[in-house]
């Protein structure tokens, strides 16, 4: 039994069946990657663990709980956090701002009126986001804005954002999407750092096979709207029904 | 100090030695002398920059924080309002029960607009909050005329029952006694000091307003709320349900609105529907955004700015216009006199919306941010060696244009 069980996931938008009967078991402590070319509905699925999209038919259960019918911030309290394909962190607001708030949703809840505090006086939860900015060799730039950073420390930070909560699963919709090589592989190695330091489970959607064949311990290939195969990366690589949906198109 | 840290507590000092010095600092001209009439430190208007100031300041923790554009918050104005007179007309002419209840009115009607209006963000919800205000403004002028008084406004007849009224009981406004329209005044030299006791009931009040808007500012409340505006997607998916701090927000603010709205009634004893319209509430818009929305001193430059050129320029008219220009030859005289005449008595709104143009092309981040670059400006030329610099959006406490307060 997984931390997170899929099974049975429909979603149809109109005519076209993004998701066609879905199931996945992600373990607890693994990377788990959903691979798939364009289209196959590796977004779609993703979104619907997070609350933003109800399933049509199907069961989404995270920690022995439905996620279905559950907002975001709910399912985030439960102990899912996402990095989005585009950093979204506060641009306004200072490094260590970014980091300070979910530490407070954290302790807090997803509400709470604590307007005659002052956030200097929250020691505890400022040395924490300290700690986590120091984690991610974030510490020098904790007054800067957040907006004024370069994108890979945007992600840096985005994963600061969501690794502080301590989440039981993160996901990671394309982490990679869009950036340099040499990006790319400083991604590749935080994401590796924190897979060794921390007890997490990850999921990972991913597009660039160097990124999924170097964290991933089992991986799911989905294609329009149904998994293919899941295994592990070393029988995935070589397996013909993968070669013919995904690389072969990828690269033809 | 007061929970704040010393930076802030030195501001809010500044802060408060300048609202209850403004009656001196606002009449740098002596009395009779030509300038006299740019002094601004009589009661009516002083009492103005201090209520909306507090309006203004109030308005600025849901739109200078939240991001969320109401332009319906003259309702809040209007609803305290009418609450004092209602105190009034049953209790008495003290101003303490009126204010209190003016401030637990607004804040339910506030909960009640902002629940529904809050569903929506961006455009949708100011044209929300605009529509409920036009239809408070409209219920207020005919259909509730029971409770309102209609277009008369509403007032205190020598019929109604105040029954808390002793025989000795000043017959206007008072706090226990202490007549807000009475005033101490002193000469010294030719300059004429005027202290007011509503000034001075406005100014704690505003002091206080102000304090507990700077607390928002430092609380984790108030960084959430200023999360909101930067990315609301990433609030909700770092677990936060961004609703209740909105609505919370949407409240705060509806009650230093129905606070200010009481006090004008607890200056002068009247209440019209006029106060709840569409131009009331876009004036507060354009307070904070021309102070520089999201900023503490922001809102509170703003309302001063507007109030003085409301009451100061308006006051030019042709006849002052010529005395001025009386040195230039007639034919040249009456040239000026005819270009400048747009711009003051009536034309005021025209000098207000030049300005208000520049600032917010110049200036986006308002006459606060006008101000720190000045600051930076002398800074940069005292020391040489950069001290600890970078941007610094507290806009550290610089002696602020004394229309300020």
């Amino acid at each position: 039994m997984g931390i997170l069980e899929v099974k049975g996931v429909n979603k149809r938008f109109g005519g076209l069946q993004a998701l066609g009967d879905v199931n996945l078991s992600v373990a607890e402590n693994t990377v788990h990657a959903i691979i798939g070319p364009n289209g196959a509905g590796k977004s779609t699925l993703l979104n619907c663990l997070v609350g933003k999209l109800i399933p049509d038919t199907g069961s989404v259960m995270f920690d022995g709980q439905s996620v279905l019918g559950r907002k975001p911030h709910e399912i985030n309290q439960m102990g899912i956090s996402r990095v989005f394909q585009t950093p979204e962190i506060f641009g306004d607001l200072t490094v260590l701002e970014n980091v300070l708030i979910p530490c407070f949703a954290k302790r807090d809840g997803a509400f709470r009126m604590h307007a005659f505090e002052t956030v200097a006086h929250e020691r505890d939860i400022v040395a924490k986001a300290t700690q986590m900015l120091d984690d991610v060799n974030m510490a020098d730039k904790k007054d800067m804005h957040a907006a004024s950073l370069s994108r890979g420390d945007k992600r840096r930070l985005e994963m600061a954002m969501c690794l502080v909560q301590e989440p039981k699963l993160l996901l990671l919709d394309e982490p990679t999407a869009g950036m340099a090589r040499a990006d790319t592989n400083n991604t590749i190695d935080l994401l590796r750092e924190i897979k060794e330091k921390r007890d997490i489970t990850m999921a990972i959607i991913e597009h660039d096979m160097h990124v999924v064949f170097s964290l991933a311990d089992r991986i799911t290939v989905l294609a329009q709207g149904t998994p293919l195969v899941e295994d592990i990366p070393e029988k995935i690589k070589g397996h013909p029904k993968v070669q013919e949906a995904y690389l072969g198109q990828a690269h033809g | 100090m007061f929970g704040l840290s010393s930076k802030d507590t030195r501001f809010l000092l500044i802060v408060v030695f300048l609202t209850l010095a403004t009656p001196i600092l606002l009449q740098p001209f002596p009395e009779g002398s030509s300038l006299a009439q740019f002094n601004a430190g009589y009661p009516d208007l002083m009492q103005k920059f201090a209520i909306f100031g507090i309006f203004a300041i109030g308005f600025n923790i849901l739109f200078g924080l939240t991001g969320y554009l109401s332009f319906g918050h003259a309702a809040f104005l209007g609803v305290g309002s009418y609450t004092v007179v209602w105190m009034y007309k049953l209790l008495g002419y003290n101003v303490l029960p009126g204010l209190v209840l003016a401030v637990i009115v607004s804040a339910l009607f506030a909960l009640l607009i902002g629940f529904i209006s809050l569903r929506r963000s961006g455009i949708y919800f100011s044209i929300l909050t605009l529509a409920f205000a036009q239809m408070s403004y409209n219920l207020a002028y005919s259909v509730l005329t029971p409770i309102t008084n209609g277009e008369t406004g509403l007032q205190v007849y020598s019929n109604d029952p105040q029954i808390l009224m002793g025989e000795n009981s000043p017959t206007s406004p008072h706090l226990f006694g202490i007549v807000m329209r009475e005033s101490t005044q002193f000469e010294v030299g030719g300059w004429l000091f005027t202290l007011n006791n509503g000034y001075y009931f406005c100014a704690v009040i505003a002091i206080l307003a102000f304090y507990l808007s700077l607390r928002i500012f430092r609380s984790p409340f108030g960084m959430m709320l200023r999360a909101i505006k930067t990315n609301q997607t990433r609030m909700n998916y770092t677990g936060l349900n961004s609703r209740p701090y909105t609505l919370a927000a949407f409240v705060i603010s509806g009650m230093y609105a129905g606070l200010a709205g009481g006090l004008l009634a607890a200056m002068d004893p009247l209440a019209g529907a006029e106060r709840m319209q569409w131009t009331a509430s876009g004036e507060v818009v354009l307070m904070t955004i021309l102070g520089g929305a999201g900023t503490l001193m922001g809102p509170v430059l703003g309302a001063g700015f507007i109030k003085y050129f409301e009451n100061i320029f308006s006051k030019i008219n042709d006849g002052v216009l010529h005395a001025w220009f009386a040195f230039l030859p007639d034919g040249l005289e009456d040239l000026v006199v005819a270009l400048i005449h747009p711009f003051v008595g009536k034309g005021w709104h025209l000098t207000l919306g030049i300005l208000f143009m520049l600032v917010v092309i110049f200036l986006p981040g308002g006459l606060v941010e006008g101000g720190q670059r000045i600051a930076r400006l002398f800074r940069s030329k005292k020391t040489k060696t950069a001290g600890p610099g970078g941007r610094n959006r507290d806009h550290q406490p610089k002696p602020a244009p004394h229309v300020a307060e």
